[in-house]
């Protein structure tokens, strides 16, 4: 039973992750195709916060505050009970109400669907994005030969 | 006596419309875009941010445009709108080791796994004016290699293993805020990094280069420097567990200082820290250098009386709002305060007359 | 899935306006001793009333420690409490805001009453009463013209903590939706 929650977890905390820092146009593009969007109650409307980033002395050590950045949350009730929450960075609040609602989606038979038709496409692109980034740093990398070693 | 004045607001209104004219400049060239800003003049865009003390690039962009480029302005605009958000709590400590990294190099390690990788630099650029550029800024096609998988181990992992640099103790103490407590002296080393990455560039660089010149005299290697994105994990209350909420460019940099040892430690390599929003390289290895002066006294090492191991002087003159607020603000009208110091100046030079005078009539 | 919704109610419908409001009445309570204004907006679960879900949900956040005493500590107003308000939950000496009954809340010496140079670093006691009157003790100083009066639950107790000022705690009285305050600086006399 443990374990089932935390494979629970550990899913949802994959797809709101995914979500949070996604692009923003990709995401709403992908979501705005989708059809049947359910009715849903504000649990707490969208609201534009921040957060303090904290970092560690030497990457390892001790935390220290780094700065803010922006994030927008907001968490609703779907018919049938079902509560969503969206965190994303940023200021969006259209693109918060969509991830409270894929968040919600996902804990219900509408699951397959939204996995299927903005969750793999969105994670495919993000994944894409970072590889040809990493693959830009690779091109950068140096690859030293001796040209004299020298002995007096 | 004290008198009010009153007046000035259409002067101030029509002042205020100028500005606006001003800031879009020649209508016959095309109006700048905040998306223009935030993808062309992204290391502006990242100052502001590192400065700003606030992760959002698009509110970034907008506050250089409204400031016409005035990256001072730009940071007061980002810092007053930062107020105003609700804070909703604070993030699990980064995790830089897991960075994707563009760019990182280390002038210490020629071998270091994970390699030097250059990224986008401009350290061997020949600093020639490109007019190519005032043309048209067409760009061909970045070469691709093969992307890493690993992620890119820090460097001092490696000098730990032998026990020859400084470790730094493990913690997960929550750090003291100075936006939200004032600073007090003496104050501790989370406190001097937070007032580090968000000081001022030009004052961390200064502060910096004198440790260099042989004020408080630290002589710093680049044990490493990446620049690249993290993901911020948040715990999530109503969830019960932690999500990412968002990925951070930052950069990071680890400076590895010889040290001689002291009666508390052992002879053994010290570090210097830097951690600053965005790619702004310069501002980390700066900041690095500070902190690893201003970390004399917990190093047993002497007070040499200069300015970047003095703690309440970097940070008391570190942020450029505190300091330009003050600076600017003499400029306002101080019309009463004024007009006492003249009459007390009048009121001098009127004594000293009269003693001159009656001296001469004494000698006569 | 329904029963979990029911911690996430109950918030405020219009945060920016309704914490306005309510913000507005709490000054309003605190500077004029005495006066009893009527506070709305948010309900908590029980057996917290609505005025202090309202004081709640306008005052505190991630960087307050709130006492829940008692029988307002329950699993649903521990999770309702976190998801409006992040606010984390602490002992009663950690405190920034605390509330409960009269009885569950004593005893006040264990609450924080601010150090000589941050008076400020102190608790306010939201107490849960039955009724609030404006009968019983006389009240007097600050924001207080001649004299008011307001049932207090007990006098001598809260006469000594107006003798520890400018340190010492500020209390919240409610029931239902209304409220009234009590300040630190304000003189306790009986009936």
């Amino acid at each position: 039973m443990a374990n089932e929650i935390d494979t629970g977890n550990s899913a949802r905390k994959a797809w709101m992750s995914l979500i949070a820092s996604a692009p923003e146009e990709v995401m709403m593009a992908l979501w705005g195709a989708m059809d049947n969007r359910p009715s849903f109650d504000w649990l707490r409307v969208p609201e534009v916060g921040g957060v303090m980033v904290r970092g560690r002395m030497g990457g390892t050590g001790a935390p220290f505050n780094v700065g803010e950045m922006t994030v927008t949350r907001c968490s609703l009730v779907l018919g049938d009970g079902t509560v969503g929450h969206g965190y994303i960075q940023g200021r969006s609040k259209p693109k918060a109400e969509a991830a409270a609602l894929i968040d919600a989606l996902m804990q219900t038979e509408a699951a397959a669907l939204v996995q299927r038709d903005v969750l793999k496409p969105l994670a495919d692109q993000v994944a894409q994005t970072k590889s040809n980034r990493a693959a830009k740093a690779a091109a950068t990398k140096v690859e030293f030969f001796t040209m004299v070693r020298g002995e007096d | 006596m004290y008198v009010a004045v009153k007046g000035g607001e259409r002067a101030i209104e029509n002042a205020h419309a100028w500005l606006a004219e001003e800031r879009r400049g020649d209508t016959s060239v095309a109006e700048l875009s905040t998306a223009q800003i935030r993808e062309q003049l992204s290391l502006a865009v990242n100052r502001v941010m590192a400065e700003g003390s606030l992760f959002d690039a698009d509110l970034a962009a907008l506050a250089i445009k409204q400031s016409r480029g005035d990256l001072i302005e730009a940071i007061f605009l980002i810092r007053a709108y930062r107020t105003t958000l609700p804070r909703f709590g604070a993030s699990r400590p980064v995790e830089t080791g897991q960075m994707a990294c563009d760019r990182r190099i280390s002038a210490t390690f020629k071998d270091a796994p994970g390699g030097q990788v250059l990224g986008p630099t401009f350290d061997y650029t020949h600093r020639l004016l490109d007019f190519k550029l005032a043309a048209e800024g067409e760009v061909t096609p970045t070469e691709q290699g093969t992307p890493r998988e690993d992620v890119t181990p820090h460097i001092t992992e490696f000098l730990q293993g032998e026990d020859i640099i400084q470790r730094e103790p493990e913690s997960d103490a929550v750090p003291g805020d100075l936006t939200r407590e004032p600073m007090e002296f003496p104050a501790n080393r989370a406190l001097r990094l937070q007032s580090l990455t968000r000081g001022d560039e030009g004052f961390i660089l200064g502060m910096a280069y004198s440790t260099q010149r042989g004020y408080a005299r630290n002589h710093a290697f680049v044990g490493e420097l990446r620049i690249g994105k993290v993901a911020v994990e948040m715990d999530i209350p109503e969830l019960g567990f932690a999500i990412e909420i968002g990925e951070l460019e930052l950069t990071e940099c680890e400076t590895v200082n010889q040290f001689q040892g002291s009666k508390t430690e052992p002879p053994q390599f010290t570090r210097g820290y830097g951690l600053v929003f965005g790619q702004s390289e310069r501002k980390s290895i700066a900041m690095a250098l500070v902190d690893r002066a201003l970390r004399w006294e917990e190093l047993g090492e002497d007070n040499l009386g200069a300015a970047a191991q003095d703690e309440e002087f970097v940070l008391s003159h570190s942020d450029n709002i505190q300091a330009t607020g003050f600076l600017e603000h003499i400029k306002l009208p101080h019309y009463v305060d004024f007009q006492s110091e003249l009459e007390l100046v009048r009121k001098l030079r009127r004594e000293v007359e009269e003693r001159t005078t009656a001296h001469q009539e004494a000698a006569e | 899935m329904q029963a979990q919704a029911t911690q996430f109610a109950g918030g405020f419908s219009n945060t920016p306006v309704d914490a306005a409001h309510a913000f507005r009445a709490a000054m309003t309570v605190m500077a004029r001793p005495g006066e009893i204004r009527t506070l709305s907006g948010a309900q908590a679960p029980v057996p917290v009333s609505g005025a202090a879900a309202t004081l709640l949900l306008t005052l505190c956040d991630p960087e307050t420690g709130v006492y829940l005493a008692g029988a307002s500590d329950t699993p649903e107003m521990r999770q309702w409490l976190t998801f409006h308000t992040g606010a984390p939950l602490v002992d009663a000496a950690q405190a920034d805001f605390a509330v409960g009954t009269w009885t569950d809340l004593l005893p006040l010496k264990t609450y924080r009453i601010g150090t000589s140079e941050y008076p400020d670093r102190s608790a306010t006691l939201i107490v849960e009463c039955h009724a609030l009157a404006q009968t019983g003790a006389t009240l007097s100083g600050p924001g207080i013209k001649n004299t008011s009066q307001l049932n207090l639950p007990d006098i001598p107790a809260l006469q000594a903590n107006s003798m520890l000022y400018p340190l010492g705690m500020d209390f919240f009285f409610t029931s239902g939706t209304q409220v009234a305050a009590l300040p630190r600086s304000t003189q306790i006399a009986k009936g």
